[in-house]
């Protein structure tokens, strides 16, 4: 049993990304006792049986509370997708949350008014929103690539238009008065749930997950097996010696947003397209895009890191939504999401604590006395 | 003639208490990347301060009933500013002793600021609204309202906060400029391995310049929720946002700031007074469009600003004493 332990700790030391995984689970582990603290504070005969639904969301209800971890992690891994591949070009998409919010109007407006496409019809509204996401993107690519705007300010900027854009074509040509909220999509605009529905009876599990899982298969070629994608991270390591090295790196910069974007769009598609939602046409900020922001840093910006930390907020996300029997305000979740960043934020912080960790143990049971390289 | 000035002496006030939080915020903004360190957490802490500000007037009024409305906001004042301080801690404590990336922990604060403050507002009341309707404005300054031309400008339809805004923008250009602490707070940003060889203490100066900011914004957000938004509900809109394009459009110099802050506060006027301008009304355009103009001419200023920045340039590395 020891040697087992000895033995893996072992094999996290040797690999920096296994340490960096590590340093994720650790941040993970503080926002959860974060908000179990503050659950305490709020109330404390509930905090623990609440805290223990929350971490245990997606068995609460067998298969179909599964099927919901996949739903509510769908439009996250997207988001979370898009800033992590922002991040490899050296860019932070701080503004997932407005290429979302025009990607899930541009989906609403195909999948109300365009019925005459039949069966396409819903996919012509996912690209519609991938279209959108796009354009959205693509500004602070280009103000960051020719004009020298740091697209963190842009971004932000282009969120706020975004809201606003969104409010003004709901009231005007979006609006249902009957029911005093946005139109719904036709039926033929929804998300197909395939078969789906029978493995996970009772969730609202649709074809998002594949999609999803579409995109980080992408992106993960793209990024690891194409010149395109080393070209992209030449240039986030730095923008200059990409430059001498032959590379075009304004384009580069600007197609980086432009592709983030797109996947942003696809997830404000994933969450409109769907029966009983309405994209809200208050002026509120879409939270899916900031969220998105911890998943990509919990991932450590790789693709299918960004797919396993996205389900697990999906599962976090489950578990939320039985809080209220407990008498907690799902807020919460938020909370914790947010510690959880800031603690990534530490991540080289954590990191050393790993290392120091690790070095200490392997070390004091092989009975060596010098310095062992673990790199 | 006469309708243009009462025109005037309608919207300049209202100019004047859109610009002095913006200002405000914006000069938090300019401490803590004149000493090398990017807080774009300027929102959250703009949040926490008008949150915990808010609820220190509720609870204030609830306690003393014949308390004056002016002294609860003052206090109130004081109280988002130790917030902010309090907040602005943690961020500063992740980019300075941790060298964290500057952005994200900054993120991880806008975050944590909304949820808390919607959480606790849901907690203690049952809705994120905060149930605060008394109105803070002074409506005439004794004396100084009937002076011609200034006094209906400055001294009617006025907020305390703008008052103390301004006392504290002037001492803040004689800390910046004409200090040894100024001093050595911009070397930080500049050269910091310069600044340390030279015998100053880079963490301590980089830790005032984020506590700084931290204080100013959490009374900016005070101010803000005093002057804008009573019920105050976990948001502010875009307005530490705004605040930080404020103070990169300004160049980081204090003065430039106020200007900008200035064409600011008049596009913040057309995106709520809209219908009150003679011309504009007719237009018939929906209100949300005049909401985007603060936020497209931000976008507008930068493209045309940022390409000669005049940044600190060590502002958002993490500070390697071994580098050169």
């Amino acid at each position: 049993m020891k040697d087992l332990w000895t033995k893996t700790l072992e094999r996290i030391g040797r690999s920096p990304t296994r340490i960096e995984a590590t340093s994720s689970v650790m941040a993970i582990v503080c926002g959860l006792l974060f908000g179990l603290a503050l659950m305490l504070i709020v109330n404390p005969l509930e905090a623990f049986p609440g805290f223990f639904t929350v971490i245990t969301g997606p068995f609460q209800e067998g298969l179909r509370s599964l099927g919901n971890m996949f739903y509510f992690g769908v439009p996250i891994i997207l988001t979370g997708l898009s800033v992590a591949f922002a991040f490899k070009t050296g860019l932070f998409n701080i503004g997932a949350t407005g290429q979302l919010t025009m990607g899930a109007l541009t989906a609403v407006y195909i999948g109300v008014n365009w019925g005459f496409l039949g069966p396409f019809h819903w996919v012509v509204a996912v690209l519609g929103a991938m279209l959108a996401g796009a354009l959205w993107g693509a500004i602070p690519g280009l103000l960051k690539a020719f004009r020298n705007v740091h697209e963190v300010v842009t971004s932000i900027m282009l969120n706020y238009v975004a809201m606003y854009f969104n409010t003004m074509i709901i009231m005007n040509f979006l609006y249902d008065f009957q029911a005093s909220r946005t139109a719904h999509p036709l039926p033929s605009a929804r998300l197909p749930v395939l078969f789906l529905q029978n493995i996970f009876p009772g969730s609202r599990i649709n074809i998002g997950i594949f999609i999803a899982v579409f995109f980080v298969a992408i992106t993960h070629i793209l990024l690891k097996k194409t010149t395109f994608g080393y070209e992209l991270k030449a240039t986030g390591f730095s923008r200059d010696a990409s430059r001498y090295a032959g590379m075009n790196e304004k384009r580069n910069i600007v197609l980086a947003m432009v592709i983030a974007g797109a996947i942003s769009g696809v997830a404000g598609a994933m969450m409109y397209l769907i029966p009983g939602r309405h994209l809200p046409y208050e002026t509120i900020l879409i939270t899916e895009g900031f969220t998105g922001i911890a998943i990509a840093l919990l991932g450590l910006s790789a693709p299918i890191g960004v797919m396993l930390a996205g389900l697990f907020y999906g599962a976090l996300h489950q578990g939320g939504t039985y809080l209220q029997l407990y008498d907690f305000r799902p807020e919460i979740i938020d909370i914790i999401i947010a510690v959880i960043i800031y603690f990534s934020a530490l991540s080289l912080f954590l990191q050393k604590i790993v290392k120091t960790f690790i070095d200490k143990r392997t070390k004091a049971s092989m009975g060596l006395s010098e310095e062992v390289e673990t790199r | 003639m006469n309708e243009f000035a009462s025109f005037m002496y309608y919207i300049l006030p209202i100019i004047l208490m859109n610009m002095a939080p913006l200002a405000l915020v914006a000069l938090g903004g300019l401490y803590t990347e004149k000493s090398g360190v990017i807080n774009i957490a300027l929102e959250g802490i703009m949040v926490m301060g008008a949150f915990t500000s808010v609820y220190a007037a509720i609870l204030f009024t609830g306690w003393f009933a014949g308390m004056s409305i002016q002294i609860v906001v003052l206090i109130g004042l004081l109280i988002g500013a130790l917030l902010g301080t309090i907040f602005s801690l943690t961020h500063a404590f992740a980019s300075i002793h941790m060298k964290s990336n500057q952005i994200i922990s900054a993120t991880a604060l806008n975050l944590f600021a909304v949820a808390f403050a919607v959480f606790t507002a849901r907690t203690i009341y049952g809705h994120r609204r905060l149930p605060f309707t008394e109105t803070t404005m002074i409506r005439e300054v004794p004396f100084l309202s009937s002076v011609p031309i200034i006094g209906p400008v400055f001294f009617t339809n006025a907020y305390l906060s703008t008052y103390i805004i301004v006392l504290i923008f002037a001492a803040s250009m004689v800390i910046l400029y004409k200090t040894k602490l100024g001093l050595r707070l911009r070397s930080c940003g500049e050269h910091p391995q310069a600044a340390e060889s030279l015998g100053v203490n880079v963490y301590k100066i980089r830790y005032i310049g984020v506590l700084a900011s931290g204080a100013l914004a959490g009374m900016g957000g005070a101010a803000y929720a005093f002057t804008f938004q009573r019920q105050f509900g976990g948001e502010v809109f875009g307005f530490g946002f705004l605040a930080l394009a404020v103070m990169i459009s300004g160049q980081w110099r204090p003065m430039r700031i106020l200007l900008v802050a200035l064409f600011f506060s008049f596009m913040r006027l057309l995106a709520t007074q809209s219908d009150s301008f003679p011309g504009l009304n007719q237009l018939n355009l929906p209100s949300q469009l005049y909401r985007m103009l603060p936020y497209v001419a931000t976008l507008v200023v930068l493209a045309f600003t940022s390409k000669k920045s005049q940044a600190p340039r060590a502002a958002g590395e993490p500070y390697d004493s071994g580098k050169r």
